[in-house]
């Protein structure tokens, strides 16, 4: 690999650049599913190539290839060069890259048990298991269960004198129970929807998940939402638990501070940011309770966003983006970093696989744990609670969202009241934070992994990180998704 | 290339004693120039190859996907798909490999290509063009123009070998003004097909025409959606006209095939051969596409069904099954919605007060068996008032109900092949919908 990495980026080099890195990467995936008792889906994938960015005539070209012979690579290397020659015909300044040490480092993220030594046919016996857990309720329409691990090694190099080898292994788990009735579906899933919970670490991570053991109670769930109420419509007191609080951190804070979708990198696909460069350091981003990092380092937490080193070279830090309330930084990159006067990247650029350009991303964005008791959170006079995202979408300025949850409860003094259902609420990202009024302490923080954040054209799928503990959220707009 | 590498397949299986094993090769060149604020800052190539192969061994079935296209990459991806169907359950509803022939008719024309595709300069030409255009409008523009050529090719061991090679062009401009946008997207298996200078300018007069935006209210509203914002909505639902996703009780057909549905004006149809479609005329297994009457006068007619669902159901497959194993079975992918002759100037004309909506963003089910669906308004957003466009409008957020939506069509253009940014591409006219349900208003 380390070869690899080191032949490309001498073809991209002798071609007269002004910088060059490359990734080569080798990519081994395992997807095991299950549904009503049978096999879903089995499979195993594995994925080598290597991609090429270079800087010549003062632009950006980038080529990748799974052809790695040396030709294969000498032709990758001439056409990132010959793309980037290309680009001056709509050039408006040259590419200026902050300044980065150069490293020499190799870094294997933990992993207690390695995924790929666990045999296939156990991980469905465990799978099955859940599902015939789920399908023991009436009513339980359809069971679905899931794991996928993921292992990646990347070398990256670069004409700084950077040689990088990180291995980063990755397990997911969880299941869903839906259930359909008289013209109406309901669906719960656990520990999170669209997958469950992912984070950077080996097959520990399904045994902490203990999946058979809340199956019975989530397929009762999603039966009984049936005859739940519906959840009505109005301001109240919004109480949500660490997973849907993860997702909102994600599309109300995430994105709008990549530095890339301020400057307008993004804005005819993913859209820009409300938080113009005028913002930062003034803007009121939340209660004073709210604290917010953005965190690659080791020492956050084995989350999707962990690594030692970005997609650039640059090494991981952790960025103060809230901090008590006050809106501190941006998400940056090395040709970025200098619009906010910062002398150095915050290290966010990541790549999805070696055929795609690394873009800022999302590493670990987390709402640090408050000082409030679960007692506390849960204590107002009267809210409502939801609990496991169904549904999410926000403005391509990233002010205005809508959130549905799964299931939802009325609360009253600690109290769970009654069920609800399809519960949902929006507002304007700003005004929600601010409305921020209780957080649970770090004994209830967790650390989610959302595996399927799009950006950038072609489209690059990445995992994040987000860590949330359960929270309250002060007059909150409630069920507008069936209003009017 | 794909023969040669299946005959290695075949010996591979062989030599495992197994002898039921399918193929699918694929490889492709894509390229994309990417701009914004007026420069290329985002300018890519790739060259990629997948090999992935499916073993069936005593009722049991896995994948297995490499890019690993020597010797020893093409052993290795046989033996780990046949190692992890040997260690799955038996399901008694697998059905073998597909036999050539009698499950459907001749394979159309299986090559779908334009003139060559662009190359980096052809590229970097056509989008600085494009970028004068929105300049020479005094605002700045960002977008993409891609361009690339797919071959794949699906073998199985009992003989079926099934082929597409197809290029596919996409220009997309979003024009900023200081508080307003425009925007513009076309596909096209030929480059020729589309200019992107006149998208350009289409975008920088949407984002001058939608300047100095007014707030207002949320509510009901008559809507003229354009067919980028009607294949992005509509689109959602296509999912659902699956055999799989009924017998799961997760679509929103359930209990709802054969009835009317949606208005009486809406006829919808899945055909591979329509000459603005794009895409293989075989499924996931190499099952010929069939041609669909999903709804029909509001009445919802047709369903796709794979192999597997159709031996459940007694009926013949339609040839739109995804490739297995899978939990989704199957969908349309080539929609046709069949429109009217009211073109989009005479719905503005005819219309005493409403919204004109260019494009949605970030669509997501809110109800999955009412088929709500929310989303924002996005780069171009205007009032009409008395049979003209008045002015620019805040974005609005929607919370529609695709049933109601389709049964509240007023008029509809001519349906054209659409591209968007949340579902697949289309065929599918623009039209004008009554009592659409916006329940926000953002800042901008």
């Amino acid at each position: 690999m380390k070869d690899l990495a080191l032949r490309a980026l001498d073809a991209a080099a002798r071609r007269g650049v002004s910088y060059a890195d490359v990734r080569a990467l080798n990519i081994r995936e395992r997807e095991i599913t299950t549904k009503n008792g049978k096999t879903g889906h089995a499979g195993s994938s594995e994925s080598m190539g290597v991609g090429i960015r270079v800087v010549a005539s003062g632009c950006w070209g980038f080529a990748a290839t799974d052809d790695l012979t040396p030709s294969g690579l000498e032709a990758a290397a001439s056409l990132a060069v010959e793309i980037a020659h290309s680009g001056t015909a709509a050039r408006k300044g040259d590419v200026t890259l902050a300044p980065e040490q150069a490293y020499q480092a190799t870094w294997v993220s933990p992993a207690g048990i390695d995924p790929f030594s666990i045999s296939v046919d156990r991980n469905l016996s465990e799978l099955l298991a859940v599902d015939a857990e789920l399908r023991r309720t009436k009513g339980v329409s359809l069971a679905e269960t899931s794991m996928h691990f993921e292992r990646r090694r990347q070398v990256f190099a670069s004409t700084l004198g950077s040689v990088i080898d990180q291995t980063r292994t990755l397990s997911g788990a969880g299941f869903s129970a839906l259930s359909y009735k008289d013209g109406e579906i309901q669906k719960r899933s656990f520990p999170n929807s669209f997958g469950g919970q992912y984070q950077l670490k080996g097959y520990e991570l399904v045994e902490e998940l203990d999946l058979q053991r809340n199956a019975p109670r989530i397929a009762e769930e999603a039966v009984a939402l049936h005859s739940a109420d519906q959840c009505p419509e109005g301001e109240f007191d919004l109480i949500l638990d660490s997973s849907q609080l993860g997702l909102q951190i994600h599309e109300s804070i995430g994105h709008p501070i990549e530095l890339d979708r301020v400057l307008g990198s993004e804005a005819n696909y993913a859209g820009m940011s409300f938080l113009t460069l005028d913002r930062l350091g003034q803007l009121r981003y939340g209660s004073e309770i709210v604290n917010v990092v953005c965190d690659a380092r080791p020492e956050h937490g084995p989350g999707l966003g962990t690594f030692l080193f970005d997609d650039e070279g640059v090494a991981a830090q952790s960025t103060d983006i809230i901090r008590e309330g006050r809106f501190m930084g941006y998400m940056t990159s090395r040709e970025t970093a200098a619009a906010v006067g910062e002398p150095r990247s915050n290290g966010c650029m990541r790549a999805d696989g070696w055929a795609r350009l690394p873009l800022i991303r999302m590493t670990n964005v987390s709402l640090e744990p408050g000082r409030q008791s679960l007692e506390e959170v849960f204590g107002a006079d009267h809210a409502i609670y939801m609990e496991t995202n169904r549904s999410w979408s926000i403005d391509d300025k990233r002010y205005n969202f809508q959130f549905g949850c799964e299931i939802g409860w009325e609360m009253r003094r600690g109290k769970r009241v009654r069920m609800l259902k399809n519960p949902s609420y929006s507002g304007i990202s700003t005004e929600f934070w601010n409305a921020c009024e209780a957080i649970a302490g770090r004994e209830h923080w967790t650390l989610w992994g959302v595996p399927n954040c799009g950006k950038g054209q072609p489209e690059q799928v990445m995992g994040t990180g987000h860590g949330a503990s359960p929270a309250r959220f002060r007059k909150i707009k409630i069920g507008s998704a069936y209003g009017g | 290339m794909a023969d040669e590498i299946f005959a290695q397949v075949l010996g591979a299986a062989r030599s495992h004693g197994v002898t039921e094993i399918e193929a699918i090769v694929s490889s492709g060149e894509d390229a994309l120039t990417r701009f914004a604020n007026n420069a290329i800052h985002q300018n890519v190539a790739e060259r990629t190859r997948h090999l992935s192969v499916r073993a069936v061994v005593d009722g049991r079935t896995a994948r297995a996907t490499t890019n690993r296209l020597d010797g020893d990459g093409v052993r290795d991806v046989v033996e780990q798909a046949i190692a992890i169907a040997r260690l799955t359950e038996p399901d008694p509803e697998l059905l073998p490999l597909v036999t050539p022939g009698p499950e459907g008719a001749p394979l159309p024309p299986a090559r779908r290509t334009g003139s060559t595709t662009a190359g980096a300069t052809d590229r970097a030409q056509a989008v600085a063009e494009a970028i004068r255009v929105v300049e020479s409008h005094g605002q700045t523009a960002a977008g993409m123009y891609s361009s690339g050529i797919t071959h794949f090719t699906i073998l199985n061991s009992r003989g079926v070998s099934a082929s597409h090679s197809e290029t596919m062009a996409r220009f997309s401009i979003t024009a900023m003004a200081a508080d307003s946008s425009g925007w513009a997207k076309a596909s096209a298996v030929d480059m020729a097909d589309f200019d992107g200078v006149a998208l350009a300018r289409s975008a920088a007069e949407k984002a001058a025409a939608s300047a100095h935006p007014r707030e207002v209210p949320p509510g009901r509203y008559t809507v003229i959606l354009e067919p980028a914002a009607v294949l992005d909505l509509v689109g959602q639902m296509f999912g659902d006209f699956s055999a799989t996703a009924i017998r799961d009780g997760r679509s929103f057909l359930t209990d709802r095939i054969g009835k009317k549905l949606f208005g009486e004006n809406i006829t919808i149809h899945d055909d591979a051969g329509h000459p603005l479609q794009a895409g293989a005329p075989f499924d996931g297994e190499g099952v010929p596409r069939q041609p669909l009457t999903l709804v029909e006068n509001g009445v919802v007619r047709q369903i796709a069904y794979s192999r597997q669902a159709a031996a459940l159901a007694g009926v013949t497959p339609t040839g739109h099954g995804f490739p297995l194993p899978n939990e989704l079975g199957e969908a349309p992918v080539n929609i046709v919605i069949a429109g009217s002759d009211v073109p989009l100037e005479r719905m503005i004309a005819e219309t005493a007060r409403g919204i004109l909506v260019t494009r949605l963003w970030y669509i997501r089910e809110v109800d999955p068996y009412k088929k709500i669906f929310t989303g924002m308004t996005r780069d171009g957003t205007f009032l009409v008032e008395n049979g003209r466009v008045v002015c620019g409008v805040r974005n609005f957020r929607f919370n529609q109900s695709l049933v109601e939506l389709l049964s509240n069509v007023e008029a509809m253009s001519q349906p054209v092949r659409a591209s968007g940014e949340e579902t697949f591409d289309m065929v599918v006219p623009a039209m004008k919908v009554r009592e659409f349900n916006f329940t926000e208003v953002t800042r901008f």
